[in-house]
């Protein structure tokens, strides 16, 4: 065998070199380990030297008295925790309008008839080609006219609908045996009790892996909130970090700590959910 | 009918929000295309037909705009899947602490565009980044202020943002792989590069081909990285196609070219789309 063809064949030498193979593996791992969280450490010492410190070569790469005062300044008076506060807002109403107008129309798509049904999954569906850049100045004027620049309503109401939604709900209820719905109506349940009492809670991976795809979606928003919010009181944490990096240059430290708040959520949300957020992730690619 | 009723019911509220704020806006911004900008606010815009796409799509502006898009989508794409399966490969070892690993070259999914830019942002600083004085141009001129170099620097931070996205799509589709194949191909006498070009290669190029199509959208979408770090400078060397739609629309009021702009890249996306369409109507698996 080619691959055995060097090295001793004794089992002491056989041992030695299955050692030698493990440390050079775990070697590897340990340096790709060090190149992917290198940025993200490297942001979080900075953010615990005080300020002046920060640029100092030789670097300083590990903190030896911690300052955690960066982040309650970056809280407070950075404002990240108004950004957060308004991200969350603007986040978990978008996922749950974009759940329920999905779970609706992808029920209906899979358990009623109706004319023109066809059409209408068809538009569903051809809405998955139209990006944002396609449509993003008509509803920036659309916004406008409405009087809701600079504001929440300008965050959700452009995406309370949710192509991909409909496409994966009216998949996965149709994985759903008509024989259910048959007995369901002997037992006179409607249509709205048959989808909650019966079909959602068949579901709930779905759904789980659905609001996880919506809620980073969401979440990580930057051209659109760029563009219509101009205040605090309304800019999501992708455009105050923005903001943080453009005004508050004297105090780095500072500039760290709030990279680190803005990025905490979704660590903490990875974390909690990895199963799910995987299945999240790569649904469009195992989904035909 | 009440059951047509109740499936048109289901349906509206999706369908009202495509129509509102993807269908019509889709519409418009083709429309729009038609017009040139007036020279000041308020005044009504000048109806020129297809004048303004020909004069915009022929120009040497819209050429360099898209060919810088085109290399970024070439700097970052390969890049990214090539250490995509690298790490795959690496973690996908029957290791004590591999899980560790795993959830390591998975965490950068964590970060947001604005997140990963910030980052970089003072690690690229020419007085006070890392990398500037690692890479021994402490105090010279910053990566994002070169021109040859600022493009490269941004599709590193985009490379680095990513690479937790495509770990975690080439991890599945290696997990996906049958043990007793790779055992074959061992038994028969196959260096283990040999396997891994001529077995392991073509059970993943499903999934290269989904992130290649995925990555090359996303490389064309790239906006926040663009707006953090060099503002599409220094002298237009980083000035993507969206980015020059966004500087259009928002900082110059051009609304006219930038819908031109806007409908260009829509074409290009869709073209993509349908690619990723077709590919999984036909789903060619284990080709080669």
């Amino acid at each position: 065998m080619p691959t055995d063809g060097r090295g001793g064949r004794s089992p002491a030498g056989q041992r030695a070199r299955l050692v030698a193979r493990r440390v050079v593996r775990y070697l590897l791992l340990v340096a790709m380990a060090g190149v992917v969280l290198f940025p993200i450490y490297v942001t979080l010492v900075d953010a615990l030297l005080p300020s002046q410190k920060i640029g100092s070569r030789p670097p300083t790469l590990f903190p030896l008295h911690p300052l955690w005062g960066s982040f309650a300044t970056a809280f407070s008076e950075a404002h990240l925790g108004i950004y957060l506060r308004n991200s969350a807002i603007v986040t978990l109403a978008t996922v749950a309008a974009q759940l329920i107008t999905s779970v609706l129309a992808g029920y209906a798509f899979a358990f009623v008839r109706f004319p023109l049904r066809g059409l209408a999954f068809a538009l569903c569906l051809a809405t998955l080609m139209v990006p944002l850049e396609a449509t993003i100045i008509p509803n920036y004027r659309t916004v406008q006219a409405l009087g809701w620049y600079n504001s929440f309503p300008a965050l959700i109401v452009p995406f309370v609908g949710s192509g991909i939604g409909v496409f994966l709900f009216r998949q996965a209820f149709r994985g759903v045996p008509p024989e259910l719905r048959d007995a369901a109506k002997l037992d006179g349940y409607g249509h709205m009790s048959f989808l909650t009492r019966v079909v959602l809670p068949l579901n709930r991976p779905v759904v789980a892996a659905f609001g996880i795809y919506a809620f980073l979606t969401s979440w990580n928003q930057y051209l659109w909130p760029l563009i219509v919010t101009q205040t605090n009181s309304v800019r999501t944490v992708q455009i105050g970090l923005r903001q943080l990096s453009v005004t508050q240059f004297n105090r780095l430290d500072v500039v760290f700590a709030g990279t680190i708040l803005a990025a905490l959520p979704i660590f903490v949300l990875l974390f909690a959910f990895q199963k799910q957020l995987v299945r999240g992730l790569t649904a469009g690619a195992v989904k035909g | 009918m009440r059951e047509a009723g109740a499936g048109y019911l289901f349906v509206l509220p999706a369908l009202v929000a495509f129509g509102v704020f993807v269908f019509y806006p889709l519409v418009k911004t083709a429309y729009l295309g038609f017009f040139t900008s007036p020279p000041a606010p308020n005044l009504p815009a000048h109806y020129v037909g297809v004048s303004q796409y020909s004069s915009v799509l022929r120009s040497s502006e819209f050429r360099d705009d898209l060919w810088r898009s085109v290399q970024f989508v070439l700097y970052t794409v390969p890049a990214g899947i090539v250490l995509g399966i690298a790490l795959a490969v690496l973690a996908n070892q029957r290791l004590a602490g591999i899980r560790i690993f795993r959830t390591v070259y998975s965490s950068t999914v964590a970060t947001s565009t604005a997140v990963a830019s910030v980052v970089f942002l003072t690690l690229l600083n020419p007085q006070i980044g890392l990398l500037n004085y690692w890479l021994g141009r402490q105090g010279g001129a910053g990566l994002l202020q070169s021109s040859s170099l600022a493009l490269p620097a941004v599709s590193v931070v985009t490379i680095w943002q990513n690479i937790g996205f495509t770990f975690i799509l080439m991890s599945a589709a290696l997990q996906a792989v049958p043990d007793d194949l790779l055992e074959a191909a061992r038994v028969d006498g196959a260096s283990s590069w040999f396997r891994f070009r001529h077995v392991t290669i073509p059970l993943l190029s499903p999934m290269i081909f989904f992130a290649v199509i995925v990555g090359t959208i996303a490389g064309f979408q790239a906006f926040g990285q663009i707006d953090i770090l060099t503002q599409g400078g220094p002298n237009n060397h980083t000035l993507v196609l969206i980015y020059d739609l966004y500087q259009q629309a928002f900082q110059y009021d051009n609304f006219g070219s930038a819908a031109v702009l806007s409908v260009s890249l829509f074409v290009i996306l869709l073209v993509l789309t349908f690619a990723q369409f077709w590919y999984f109507q036909r789903r060619v698996f284990y080709a080669n």
